[in-house]
């Protein structure tokens, strides 16, 4: 198992590298120079071009990538300089606060999506699977940002159960409670449409699954029903749900940008359509870098999680 | 094509999804045309009017403009961003893909490692990446959009491709001296073209969501230019002071998405072959039961009797009678054989006593199972799932399949005992390797703990016996136990079943369509033949004698060890189809002897005592050699 999970995180390797190769080139896309995007349209000539030679944006691209490269592995992602202040230092601060609402969106998809997924398999046709399927359909068409909205005006400005917005109150302790009151809302505005997508395939694994001859098996063996369909089903059907749940992680970590700013999250998202307005080029960059990578990290958890859950697997 | 749209209108939420979507496009097409207030001129005056007001019908926005005429033209600009992107990337990744599949080799190799790179990030956050590098912008935007979703296309047409790239006719195109080029547009790309609708059909909802989004961030369209997602980001700050602003436009997403989503399903559905079938139902914990005709009176003893069993699947609108009254007894100690052909019913008749025919399409339709004197069919859950492995257990055939793939075979043995008694995690695990050691598993200790594709098909269908005989039960249903398994290992197999029997007194139902392993094991048998009883009797006298023409040949295609003088005889024909059965004999029309009178009528299984036969003209020759 060790040997297979540092085979895995070798394999990364290349892919990590190919991600700061895109990020980089698309940057690489963008019309002008960033001096004067940095400097504003009224920056003399030789302004432009001292920030550029220190910025390193006069060396072939290349090299810049290298330098680049090289800085971002010693820890260095550059200064952002909306901020004024380290890249790393603020995409910490803000992918904590991102984890926090992402994690919590994606156990949240991941227990209700299977959950629902089995229900609706185990009575097909009948009116729980019916209200699920019409559940689900709701569910991925809706605009994250809309239901977050809609969420609010009806949770927290009619009902007045939660906070409106924001990750702490403004006054008052920062305490756990006050945590999950402000978290309720986005985490789920944000794990609703995964949830959709996940129980929709849960729903048809299980299908498949429980067409097998070893459900029958079970069934002879006179295991009760809940057994047949939360024991021997679902872990077989677990197979080809765990590689979605790893797809639907990238959504929800990604589709946080949107309820981070229906919400005022303090998150990871947040902060880049806030770089990308004020065209700060590094902090972009370096957000976009970071998230990938922790996401590609991620996806080797569930790949061992999946060989773990398979013993057909070769490890 | 025409197959495919009626298969789509017969799909009542598609057609309704498609009317919608229908409708919306309508609407965003004729907006042009349509009285409205000018969508970009403000008039603060007007600001934040009711919906249902008077010159505004659904109310007024921050800035005054009619919020109808907004929402239309918004719908139009969506709706035209969000299909561009999909043709976009539809178009982009079909290329990709087309090409990677068609040279294969190190163009395949270096294009997919690159989409796999972009696979690699969290979707919308390469959407942000894009629109950063080209600045905010509706186009810009659609283009984000669209190249976050071409490696999704290329990925699904390369597939494709790589299947068609070798097929005859494409290498029939290339010996024709076809251009490479000509090649791909003649022949491949009209074969992956169903596969880019459907790919599109799913994706064109999700696309028409992210481009809002984008717009919904700031990152799209800009003021004072005004899609969907835009109108609800300005509409934002008023939320919770002027919600109806909100509530318009995202109505609006959501019924556009969810109308293509519903449509899209259809779509998929309609070209996915397998759900044609209607495959994909699962089966329910016990067969249905629908006994129209009166419950038979109980006449044959034994621990186990089948009387008058009718078991069918109904599929859209055709009935196959899969067994069609049959009647079979059991005593304890005694093995009773089911011999025939694939297809003849006899599974279905052993699955039917404990209501393990897979259902729907499944129905159990008459007669009775007696089990100690009490009729089984239409018994409670409860019931039957209390006798279920603990009276009578059954042993399938190829146990890879029958065993679960991802227990311990110690486990799937402890949780077959612990289905029916409590009993200790220690006290089940040594039962299991009490079960393996009496099925004649070495290393029991050690072999509780494997996986069961790390067993032999010998091994393994030990184990399916040993969790027959986990909870001592009383009848044991065999079905086809060994037809998987070489003949040193069948034998084994047999032997160990006919000890069981004789030790325990196990009443032993044995299917298979083997006569020899018959003769090894069986006391009676009883030979079926599309879905009935066509011969009953004790096992040596229906092997030496065969009375009916059907078992006599079917013991006659069994091959001869050594010299054997006879030819080996085929049936002529197929056996009838289960669904079309014909008046009279089922066998008729195969049989070498048949008269008139054996289309006519039904047939009796008639016989004194031992023996039965379902025959007008039975064979009375003894061990009648057959074409000599």
């Amino acid at each position: 198992m060790t040997g297979y999970i540092l085979k895995r995180l070798l394999s990364a390797i290349p892919v990590l590298l190919g991600i700061t190769v895109i990020v980089f080139l698309i940057m690489a896309l963008i019309p002008g120079d960033p001096a004067t995007a940095i400097l504003g349209s009224y920056a003399t000539p030789e302004n432009v071009e001292r920030l550029n030679r220190d910025l390193g944006l006069d060396k072939p691209l290349v090299q810049q990538y290298f330098i680049w490269l090289g800085n971002m592995l010693q820890g260095d992602f550059g200064t952002s300089f909306s901020l004024n202040r380290p890249v790393l230092d603020e995409v910490l601060e803000r992918f904590n606060a991102t984890l926090i609402l992402a994690g919590t969106a994606f156990v949240l998809c991941a227990v209700l999506g299977i959950a629902a997924g089995v229900v609706s398999a185990a009575n097909q046709y009948g009116w729980a699977d019916k209200a699920i399927t019409f559940a689900v359909l709701l569910g991925i068409s809706i605009p994250s940002f809309f239901l977050g909205m809609m969420m609010i005006l009806l949770f927290s400005v009619n009902l007045r159960w939660f906070p409106v917005s924001g990750m702490w109150p403004i006054y008052g302790d920062r305490n756990i409670s006050a945590l999950l009151s402000h978290l309720t809302l986005p985490a789920i505005a944000l794990a609703v449409v995964a949830t959709g997508v996940i129980a929709r395939l849960s729903r048809s694994a299980m299908l498949e699954v429980l067409r097998q001859d070893y459900i029958r098996t079970a069934r002879a063996k006179g295991v009760h029903e809940r057994g047949v369909i939360w024991r021997h089903a679902l872990r077989a059907a677990l197979v080809s749900i765990i590689p979605v749940l790893g797809i639907q992680a990238g959504f929800v970590l990604s589709g946080a940008v949107y309820i981070e700013i229906v919400f005022q999250w303090p998150g990871v998202g947040r902060m880049l359509v806030d770089a990308i307005l004020t065209r700060d080029i590094l902090l972009v960059q370096g957000g976009v870098v970071f998230v990938a990578a922790c996401y590609v990290l991620f996806n080797i958890v569930v790949d061992v999680a999946q060989t773990l859950l398979d013993p057909r697997i070769k490890t | 094509m025409s197959a495919f749209l009626k298969l789509l209108a017969r799909n009542r939420l598609a057609l309704v999804g498609g009317i919608i979507l229908l409708l919306v496009v309508a609407l965003a097409l004729v907006t042009p045309l349509l009285p409205l207030a000018d969508p970009d001129v403000t008039r603060t005056a007007d600001r934040f009017k009711r919906p249902f007001s008077d010159g505004a019908l659904l109310g007024t926005d921050h800035l005054g403009r009619d919020l109808l005429s907004r929402l239309l033209w918004g719908t139009r600009l969506s709706l035209a961003v969000g299909f561009a992107a999909a043709l976009v990337a539809a178009v982009g990744g079909a290329a990709i893909g087309v090409v990677a599949g068609f040279f294969g080799g190190r163009t395949d190799n270096l294009i997919m490692r690159g989409v796999d790179m972009l696979m690699a990030f969290p979707y919308i956050l390469l959407a942000l990446a894009i629109v950063a590098a080209l600045g905010p912008g509706l186009f810009n935007a659609l283009i984000a959009v669209a190249a976050v979703n071409i490696p999704f296309f290329a990925r699904n047409i390369r597939g494709v491709t790589v299947g068609i790239a070798h097929r005859e006719f494409v290498d029939a195109a290339r010996l024709s001296g076809m251009s490479t080029a000509r090649i791909i547009l003649t022949e491949i790309v009209p074969n992956v073209i169903p596969v880019i609708v459907i790919a599109m059909s799913t994706t064109v909802g999700w696309m028409i969501l992210e481009t809002a989004g984008l717009s919904f961030l700031g990152l799209g369209s800009q003021p004072p230019q005004a899609d969907l997602g835009s109108m609800l980001g300005e509409a934002r700050s008023a939320l919770i002071t002027n919600p109806h602003t909100s509530v318009v436009p995202g109505l609006m997403i959501l019924v556009i998405v969810m109308s293509i989503n519903l449509l899209g399903d259809g779509v998929r559905d309609a070209l996915d072959p397998r759900l044609k079938s209607g495959a994909l139902s699962r089966p329910m914990a016990a067969t249905l039961v629908d006994r129209r005709a009166p419950v038979p009176e109980p006449k044959a003893e034994g621990i186990l009797a089948i009387e008058g069993l009718q078991t069918q699947f109904h599929v859209k609108d055709r009935v196959y009678r899969a067994v069609g009254g049959v009647d079979l007894a059991v005593k304890p100690g005694e093995c009773l054989g089911i011999i025939g052909e694939s297809g003849s019913g006899k599974s279905v008749t052993a699955l039917s006593v404990m209501g393990l025919v897979a259902s729907p399409p499944g129905v159990i339709t008459g007669g009775a199972v007696r089990f100690e004197g009490q009729d089984l069919i239409g018994a409670p859950y409860r019931r039957l799932r209390d006798l279920r492995g603990r009276r009578v257990a059954y042993i399938f055939q190829d146990p890879l399949s029958t065993l679960h793939p991802l227990y311990r075979v110690g486990d799937q043995l402890i949780e077959a005992i612990r289905a029916h008694r409590s009993v200790s995690a220690g006290e089940g695990r040594a039962k299991a390797v009490e079960l393996l050691r009496s099925v004649r598993i070495p290393n029991p200790e050690s072999r509780v703990r494997d996986y069961p594709h790390e067993l032999s098909g010998g091994m393994r269908q030990r184990v399916g016996i040993a969790m027959a005989l986990a909870n001592d039960p009383d009848v044991i249903i065999a079905d086809e136990p060994t037809t998987a398994l070489d003949v040193t290992v069948q034998a084994q197999i047999l032997a160990l079943l006919d000890d069981l029997r004789r030790d325990r007194g196990l009443a032993i139902v044995f299917i298979t369509h083997d006569f020899g392993v018959v003769g090894q094991l069986c006391d009676r048998v009883a030979v079926m033949y599309a879905g009935r009883i066509v011969e009953e009797g004790p096992t040596a006298d229906v092997l030496g004698a065969p009375k009916h023409p059907y078992t006599a040949r079917l013991i006659a295609c069994v091959p001869e060890l050594g010299a054997g003088k006879r030819r080996l005889e085929a049936i002529p024909g197929l056996p009838p189809a289960v669904d079309r059965l014909p008046e009279g004999c089922a066998f008729a029309d195969r049989c070498a002897k048949v008269q008139p009178d054996c289309r006519a009528g039904e047939i009796a299984l008639r016989g004194d005592g031992a023996r039965a036969v379902r025959c007008l003209y039975p064979e009375n020759t003894a061990s009648r050699e057959v074409a000599e």
